[in-house]
């Protein structure tokens, strides 16, 4: 089996503790963060454990990319302390569960979209200019679980169902024959460029960031692309912690087709969390501190002035389309932000 | 031409009236496992006075009558057991008041839910009736006719619990009229005149409701479905009555089912809270969650899935799916909301048996007074062997039913049977004598809640 490779003496020599002291939802000074992030590399308990909320957003905090998040996911299982309730572990361990027949394996070549588990928003892209000439894997909603990455298990404290499934995943998408393959999610991205090589699991193929991939497409689209002029929010999801590297692209699309990317508190390395998975955790007061976070994050966006939330993360999507529409404040996927702006229809 | 079809022609008109074998057609069919059985005739009069004419018709020559209405029943109860005329009432669907400071409307009993929902929803936003589980093409006749139970279950019990006063056309072809409507004052009552129940459940088999006054709810402003999860199915009661002592719920419903896998072996009680503002909702939320359900939470043997969503009614149907083919039906049960384990374990065996994927819901009746429990089975219409496995399954089930002291909703004939055998002897003599009275040439969709 897959075994993290999590090196102690990084933290050992860390001069900052960031993963733990920048956590937005836990209040650690730099002392008991060091104490902590050593018990858990040592196998031991640590109120971190209970405390964690998810969010991904220490693997980015992290200055050595020492992969914290992983870490404390891992313990939780291994000491069995679950952060939801155990019918929310089974229903999500069992939601990706293929039930509709096996996948068509379209052979491809070249570059290649993947829309894991999102082949409902196939709709979103097919016709497009921004995908145009792009094969598609799993464009069948019935078949799409065999394309799902896995990696929402992190917030199940599940790495044993991410690192028994995975293979298969990487295995079936290997076998279109792509060479390169854009994720439509960030969190498959993450999987294959973060998570795999931490655990040390192969993937044979390059994985290319969806907004990496628009930002390029638009530039050979540029001569058709029509400042939208709008002010614009960003709701990062959790995954995009796994691939700080590829967040510059935000601000470089905004740019690219004049929307003003407007400042707020909760942006870019502060970015607050939608609190999809906070909402189920079994720690008391998880749905009232879900609901204040939502409120926090939407009221943020207001006051900036945001005449259009951009999302990623479909997850997101459901959590906050909503709640960000009924504030005025218009909900849009990146995908179509950036199809708006070459003068396409958006649905 | 037969003479009957021509007295049919002449009550509603040419188009209205048919004794064409691919018209026929359509009317021979359930979309259950029944077989299909074939009416002469069928007529879809328009008023109440067309529809006396043909009911007087019948009776004047002994022809059997089968109100129809959406035909969703599935469990095959408006096909024509002994031939005759099915009277497609669907034409018959005006609405005739609406009384919004009384809240209740008066309409025609062929009207759609679907077509009422939309009207209040257009002209009376603030007012809502309980529309039932089914494809918005029911009607309100045929679900009074089978006691069936809606949106607002939880709140109010039965849609027949919802009504206000009725009419009816006899099988004698006369009219008569029920609750305040009967003495010139209204449609705002049913109560206080002596107690004429004797047309309410009875699949059509002693009159053909014609107008019903429907009871009308406060409709709020926003309407949000909240899931919880629990993994052993002993803790469903309780969490139902927990939420029920709230009283705030307006549908409370537990479901599980094999597909798809997130929900096998798992209970979903999907909850219906309304507000008419996000403080009420978040109230609602508070004390559902964090104080009625915390101890669930805390423990781990319960979740919170999700909140705030649209309301979406469960859709069993879906089931009909898990079988190429499309074909579903299901047994549903009244029976106390503290048998929704022994239902669910039991259910899920019979479906094993005969290799059908189990999907059960149970919803509750009142405040947890009750529970409609129903266990559907998939079949693929194009495969006699697995329609021969849900039929299997489904007597099985009403069987079941009766072992575990429930009481099936909208049987079958089978199930009829059964219910019969258990009857008490005196509710049986008096059945028997009601229909004799009111039937005496037995045209009322025989074979329906037939004492031998």
């Amino acid at each position: 089996m897959y075994e993290l490779k999590f090196d102690p003496d990084l933290c050992m020599a860390c001069d900052t503790q960031d993963c733990l002291v920048k956590c937005q939802h836990m209040d650690i000074d730099q002392e008991a963060a060091r104490t902590e992030i050593l018990k858990l590399a040592g196998g031991e308990d640590s109120f971190v454990l209970r405390d964690c909320v998810t969010c991904y957003a220490c693997e980015e905090y992290c200055p050595n990319g020492n992969h914290p998040f992983y870490l404390i996911v891992k313990m939780q299982e291994e000491l069995g302390m679950f952060p939801l309730p155990d019918p929310l572990v089974k229903s999500g361990v069992q939601v990706g569960i293929p039930f509709r027949g096996e996948p068509v394996i379209d052979e491809m070549e070249g570059t290649a979209l993947n829309m894991g588990v999102f082949s409902p928003l196939l709709g979103r892209v097919a016709g497009s200019k921004l995908f145009e000439g792009l094969p598609i894997i799993s464009h069948d909603s019935r078949k799409m679980f065999h394309y799902f990455c896995q990696l929402m298990y992190l917030h199940y404290g599940k790495t044993s169902v991410i690192n028994e499934r995975l293979d298969g995943i990487i295995q079936t998408l290997a076998a279109h024959g792509a060479k390169e393959i854009v994720h439509f999610h960030d969190e498959c991205y993450g999987t294959y460029t973060s998570y795999a090589p931490a655990f040390g699991i192969e993937v044979p193929f390059k994985s290319i960031h969806l907004f990496e991939f628009l930002y390029n497409r638009l530039l050979e689209l540029k001569d058709e692309i029509r400042p939208l002029g709008y002010k614009v929010v960003y709701q990062r999801p959790c995954s995009s912690r796994l691939s700080s590297d590829k967040h510059p692209f935000v601000a470089k699309i905004f740019d690219l087709i004049s929307v003003e990317y407007m400042d707020r508190e909760y942006k870019d390395e502060n970015a607050m969390c939608c609190g999809a998975t906070i909402l189920g955790q079994k720690k008391e007061g998880s749905r009232v501190y879900c609901a204040e976070i939502q409120k926090k994050n939407i009221d943020d966006m207001k006051k900036a002035g945001g005449q259009i939330c951009v999302f990623n993360c479909p997850a997101c999507m459901q959590t906050l389309g909503m709640p960000v529409s009924k504030a005025g404040i218009m909900p849009l996927f990146m995908s179509d932000l950036c199809r708006l702006a070459i003068g396409e229809k958006v649905g | 031409m037969s003479s009957i079809h021509q007295e049919l022609v002449n009550i509603v008109g040419e188009d209205y009236a048919s004794n064409r074998r691919e018209e026929l057609f359509t009317y021979s069919k359930d979309l259950g496992t029944s077989q299909p059985l074939w009416p002469e005739y069928v007529v879809a009069p328009k008023t109440t006075d067309e529809l006396q004419a043909v009911v007087r018709l019948a009776n004047e020559t002994k022809t059997p009558i089968v109100p129809l209405g959406g035909g969703m029943t599935l469990a095959g109860l408006a096909l024509p057991q002994q031939g005759g005329v099915i009277i497609d009432l669907k034409r018959m669907d005006k609405i005739l008041e609406v009384n919004e400071q009384g809240r209740y409307m008066v309409v025609e009993a062929g009207i759609s839910h679907g077509k009422i929902t939309s009207y209040l929803k257009k002209n009376h936003p603030n007012l809502m009736h309980s529309e039932p589980g089914a494809p918005p093409a029911a009607t309100v006749g045929g679900n009074l006719a089978i006691h069936g139970q809606g949106d607002l279950a939880h709140p109010y019990g039965f849609n027949t619990d919802m009504v206000n006063g009725l009419e009816v056309v006899l099988p004698t072809g006369d009219i008569a009229r029920f609750g305040s409507c009967a003495v010139g004052s209204g449609w705002y009552t049913m109560h206080p005149l002596p107690d004429i129940g004797l047309f309410l459940g009875w699949n059509g088999a002693t009159g053909i409701i014609t107008k019903v006054s429907l009871k009308l709810y406060p409709c709020k402003k926003f309407r949000e479905n909240n899931m919880f999860v629990v993994e052993n199915e002993e803790f469903v009661p309780d969490v139902l009555f927990e939420i029920s002592h709230l009283g705030m719920a307006e549908d409370l419903i537990a479901t599980s089912s094999e597909i798809p896998p997130m929900m096998n072996r798992l209970h979903y009680i999907s909850i219906i809270n309304t507000g008419d503002s996000e403080e009420e909702l978040e109230f609602k939320r508070h004390m559902t969650f964090d104080v009625q359900l915390a101890k669930y939470i805390r423990n781990g043997v319960g979740g919170i899935v999700s909140l705030y969503d649209e309301r979406s009614r469960p859709q069993v149907s879906k089931s009909a799916d898990w079988k190429k083919g499309g074909g579903f039906e299901y047994v549903g049960a009244i029976v106390p909301v503290s048998f929704y384990p022994e239902c669910y374990r039991r259910g899920s065996e019979i479906s094993g048996r005969h290799f059908i994927p189990y999907t059960v819901l149970g919803r509750v009746i009142g405040s947890c007074h009750s529970m409609m429990f129903s266990w559907s089975y998939a079949f693929n219409r194009a495969d006699d062997a697995t329609v021969k496995h849900a039929r299997d399954a489904l007597h099985e089930t009403d069987e079941l039913v009766m072992e575990l002291n429930g009481t099936i909703w909208k049987p079958a004939i089978f199930g009829q049977k059964l219910m019969l055998e258990r009857m008490d002897p005196g509710a049986l003599r008096l059945m028997k004598e009601v229909k004799k009275i009111l039937d005496p040439n037995g045209i009322m969709n025989p074979g329906n809640w037939e004492v031998d």
